[in-house]
C-alpha cells in the first residue's frame, strides 16, 4: 500500500555497526560488572589467600547466602515494588519448620513444607494488600517487617521457651533435609556448599523466566508502567502477587539452610538483611523505580558483597570499614544505574 | 454471553458510500446519555462507526469526550439511549470484552511502556509462545519480525524494534500503538487526543496513520479538540459541549469554517483576545490568545 513496503526488511543501514563494547555497555549489570572485576583484581593483589580455591569457595558461599534472596529481591523490584520484610522472613520461615515439627515432634520434612506454604502465605499477603490498599511497598512490607520480627520473638519465646528455637538435629528426616538443604560437594578437594548451586540455579530460572516468557515481559511492564501495563490486558495484580511469593519462595530456601546448617535459629536474627537483598539487586542494575534490570545483575551485587565480606577478612583489615565501604558501593551503582536509564531513554 | 464479533467483511474497504450501502453500521449510539451521581456528564449523543470510515469527535476539555470513549471501550457504562455493535445491543462491562468485541483504545499516555524494547511493547499481553508447560516460552524471533513487518506496513520506517520505545518520538509511539490495535484484530479503533501532545510534524505523521488504519478498512473514532487534525481525515464529526451534542455531520454536510465555529473556541477565544486588550493586559498573553484565535480558525481577529 505505501512504497515503504518495497523496502528490504531486514539490515536497515541505519542501525549501523554497533560495536559489541557499545552493546555491552548498555546491559542493566555492566556497571557491577566492572566492579566485580575491579574487587577481585583489588582483593587478589592485597590478599594471598584471597584466590586460593578454599578462601574462594568462601566467598561464592557467603555470596550465595545473599544472592539466593537477591534473585526474588531483583525480580520483585524489576516489577517495581520492594520488600523490607525479607530479612525477618527468612527467620520465620525456619522457626515455623523448627518449632512445628519440634510441638508436634513430626518428621522434620512436614515443618519444612508448613514452611515453605507459610513463605508463600507471608508474600501473597504483603502483595495483596498492596495491591488492595495501593499504599506503597514500602510502608506495607515495613509493617510485616515489624509484625514478623514481633512474631519470631514472641511465639519462639511461647512454644520453645526461650530466644532461640529447640535444637531438632536428632529428630526424623534431619539428616536427608541438611543433606538437601545445608550440604557440601567436593570439588577437585574444595568443599563447595550446595547452596552456591542452588543459587546459579535460581539465577538461571530468573534469568530464563525474564527474558524469554511472557511472564517476565509482564514484569517488565508492571514495574516500567502498571497502567499502560493493565490497558493492555497484563494481569498486573497477579504478577506483583506472584512475585511476592517468589521472595517468599527464595526466603524459604534461604531458611531452610540456616535452619538445617547448624539444628536451631536464633530468633531475633534477620533484622537488617532485607537491606542487604536490596542493596544486591540495586549495585546490579535494578532501578529502584522498576521496569528495568537483570537476575544475573542481582547476582553480580551479591558476589561484591560476598568479596567485599570475606575480603576484608583475608585482607587482615578492620571489618569496621565494611559498612562504609558498602555505602560507597551503592552510591556508586546507582549513579551508574541513573545514567544508563536516562541514556535509555534519550531520544 | 455470545458476543457477536466484528466482522471484517461487513463493509469492504473499496465500497464508496457505506453510509447508504451498509445494511448495519459497525458502531452506533443512539441517544445515549451518561451520569454521575447527579452529575449529568453525557447526554443524547447519536453517532455512528463504519467500516473505512473516520468519525471524529469533537470538543473542548469538559465537553463529554472521555465519557463518551469509556463508554465504547468499555470502561463505563451508559445509563440512557442505545449502543449498539453491528446491530446488537450491548454494554460493554470491561476493557476486555471491548477488546473482545474489536473495540480497541489508543490512548494518548497509556500507549507503552518506555524502558521496554519496541517488540515486547508491540506483544504486551498477547505473547506468542511455542513449548509446553513449564517450557513455554517466547517465541521471540517471530515477534520480532512481526513487529518489523506490521510497522512496515502502516507505513512506519523503523530502524531497530530491539531499542526502547521510549527512545521513539511521541508520533511513532502513537503509531506503534495503532499498529499494535490492527494487528490485533481491532475493527474499531478509538484514538483518544493522539495529536494534542505533538507538534506539527509529528501531528501529520499521525493523521496519515489515522488514513492507513482507514484504508485498511478500520472504523476509527478520533476524539480531538483541533478541528484542523479532524477535517481533513474525518468522514463524519461529531461536536460536544458541556454533555450535549451540538451537531453531527458528514463531511460533504460542513465545511472547515463552519466546524471552527460550531466549535467551543473560535468566537470565544477572539472576543477574549480583544477583552484583554481593552483592559491593558500583558501583551504577550494577548499575543498568545491571538495566536491561538489564528490557529483554530485561520485568521486574526479584527
Amino acid at each position: 500500500m505505501t512504497q515503504t513496503l518495497t523496502k528490504p526488511l531486514a539490515g536497515d543501514e541505519r542501525v549501523g555497526t554497533r560495536n559489541p563494547l557499545q552493546k555491552l555497555l548498555g546491559r542493566p549489570e555492566v556497571g557491577a560488572l566492572v566492579g566485580a572485576i575491579v574487587l577481585f583484581v583489588f582483593f587478589a593483589i592485597v590478599s594471598q589467600t584471597f584466590i586460593q580455591p578454599n578462601a574462594f569457595a568462601t566467598v561464592l558461599y557467603g555470596s550465595s547466602t545473599i544472592g539466593i534472596m537477591a534473585v526474588g529481591v531483583s525480580l520483585l523490584m524489576i516489577g517495581g515494588e520492594f520488600d523490607l520484610s525479607t530479612g525477618v522472613a527468612v527467620i520465620s520461615s525456619a522457626l515455623t519448620a523448627s518449632l512445628f515439627s519440634w510441638y508436634f515432634t513430626t518428621n522434620v520434612w512436614v515443618g519444612v513444607l508448613l514452611a515453605l506454604a507459610v513463605s508463600l502465605t507471608i508474600g501473597f499477603i504483603n502483595g495483596w494488600i498492596l495491591i488492595k490498599t495501593k499504599l506503597p511497598s514500602f510502608i506495607v512490607t515495613l509493617a510485616s517487617f515489624l509484625m514478623l520480627t514481633g512474631l519470631n520473638l514472641g511465639l519462639t519465646r511461647l512454644i520453645g521457651g526461650s530466644v532461640s528455637s529447640p535444637s531438632i538435629s536428632t529428630m526424623d528426616g534431619f539428616k536427608s533435609a541438611q543433606a538437601v538443604f545445608a550440604s557440601s560437594v567436593n570439588i577437585g578437594g574444595v568443599e563447595v556448599k550446595n547452596t552456591v548451586f542452588t543459587w546459579i540455579i535460581l539465577v538461571a530460572v530468573a534469568s530464563w523466566v525474564l527474558l524469554r516468557t511472557k511472564v517476565g515481559n509482564w514484569i517488565f511492564a508492571a514495574g516500567g508502567d502498571a497502567n499502560a501495563a493493565r490497558a493492555v490486558g497484563v494481569p498486573v495484580t497477579k504478577t506483583k502477587i506472584g512475585l511476592f511469593m517468589a521472595v517468599g519462595f527464595c526466603g524459604w530456601i534461604l531458611g531452610m539452610h540456616n535452619l538445617f546448617a547448624f539444628d536451631a535459629v536464633q530468633s531475633g536474627e534477620g533484622v537488617g538483611n532485607e537491606f542487604l537483598y536490596i542493596i544486591a539487586a540495586v549495585i546490579g542494575g535494578c532501578l529502584l523505580t522498576g521496569g528495568y534490570g537483570s537476575a544475573v545483575g542481582g547476582a553480580i551485587g551479591a558476589f561484591i558483597f560476598g568479596m567485599a565480606n570475606k575480603g576484608i577478612v583475608y585482607a587482615q583489615w578492620n571489618p569496621d570499614w565494611f559498612k562504609f565501604f558498602l555505602g560507597l558501593m551503592l552510591l556508586l551503582a546507582t549513579i551508574v544505574n541513573l545514567i544508563v536509564k536516562r541514556r535509555a531513554e534519550l531520544k | 454471553m455470545n458476543a457477536k464479533q466484528i466482522d471484517q467483511q461487513t463493509l469492504l474497504k473499496d465500497e464508496k458510500d457505506p453510509l447508504t450501502h451498509t445494511p448495519v453500521h459497525l458502531l452506533s449510539l443512539d441517544n445515549v446519555g451518561k451520569h454521575y451521581g447527579n452529575i449529568v456528564a453525557l447526554t443524547d449523543v447519536t453517532m455512528a462507526v463504519d467500516n473505512g470510515r473516520v468519525t471524529c469527535v469533537l470538543g473542548d476539555n469538559g465537553a463529554g469526550k472521555s465519557t463518551l470513549i469509556k463508554i465504547i471501550a468499555g470502561l463505563h457504562q451508559h445509563d440512557a439511549g442505545v449502543f449498539k455493535i453491528l446491530g446488537e445491543e450491548r454494554k460493554l462491562n470491561s476493557p476486555r470484552e471491548a477488546l473482545d468485541s474489536g473495540i480497541a483504545t489508543v490512548y494518548q499516555d497509556l500507549a507503552v511502556v518506555p524502558l521496554m524494547p519496541i517488540w515486547r511493547n508491540f506483544f504486551l499481553g498477547s505473547e506468542i509462545t511455542v513449548g509446553w508447560g513449564p517450557f513455554k516460552r517466547m517465541d521471540v524471533q517471530t515477534m520480532k519480525d512481526i513487529t518489523k513487518k506490521e510497522l512496515a506496513d502502516m507505513g512506519i520506517d523503523l530502524r531497530d524494534v530491539e531499542q526502547p520505545i521510549g527512545q521513539l518520538s511521541g508520533g511513532e509511539r502513537q503509531c506503534v500503538a495503532i499498529a499494535r490495535a490492527v494487528h490485533f484484530g481491532a475493527k474499531v479503533l478509538i484514538l483518544d487526543e493522539p495529536t494534542a501532545a505533538l507538534g506539527v510534524k509529528q501531528s501529520g505523521v499521525v493523521l496519515r496513520y489515522i488514513l492507513q488504519a482507514r484504508d485498511r478498512g478500520l472504523g476509527v473514532v478520533f476524539i480531538t479538540h483541533n478541528p484542523h487534525h479532524a477535517f481533513p481525515v474525518g468522514d463524519r464529526f461529531l461536536l460536544l459541549k458541556r454533555g450535549k451534542s451540538i451537531g453531527y455531520y458528514e463531511k460533504k454536510g460542513i465545511t472547515i469554517e463552519e466546524l471552527t465555529a460550531q466549535m467551543a473556541g473560535g468566537a470565544e477565544l477572539a472576543e477574549l483576545a480583544h477583552e484583554l486588550e481593552e483592559l491593558g493586559g500583558h501583551g504577550d498573553v494577548v499575543k498568545e490568545v491571538q495566536a491561538e484565535v489564528a490557529g483554530t480558525s485561520g485568521h486574526l481577529p479584527a
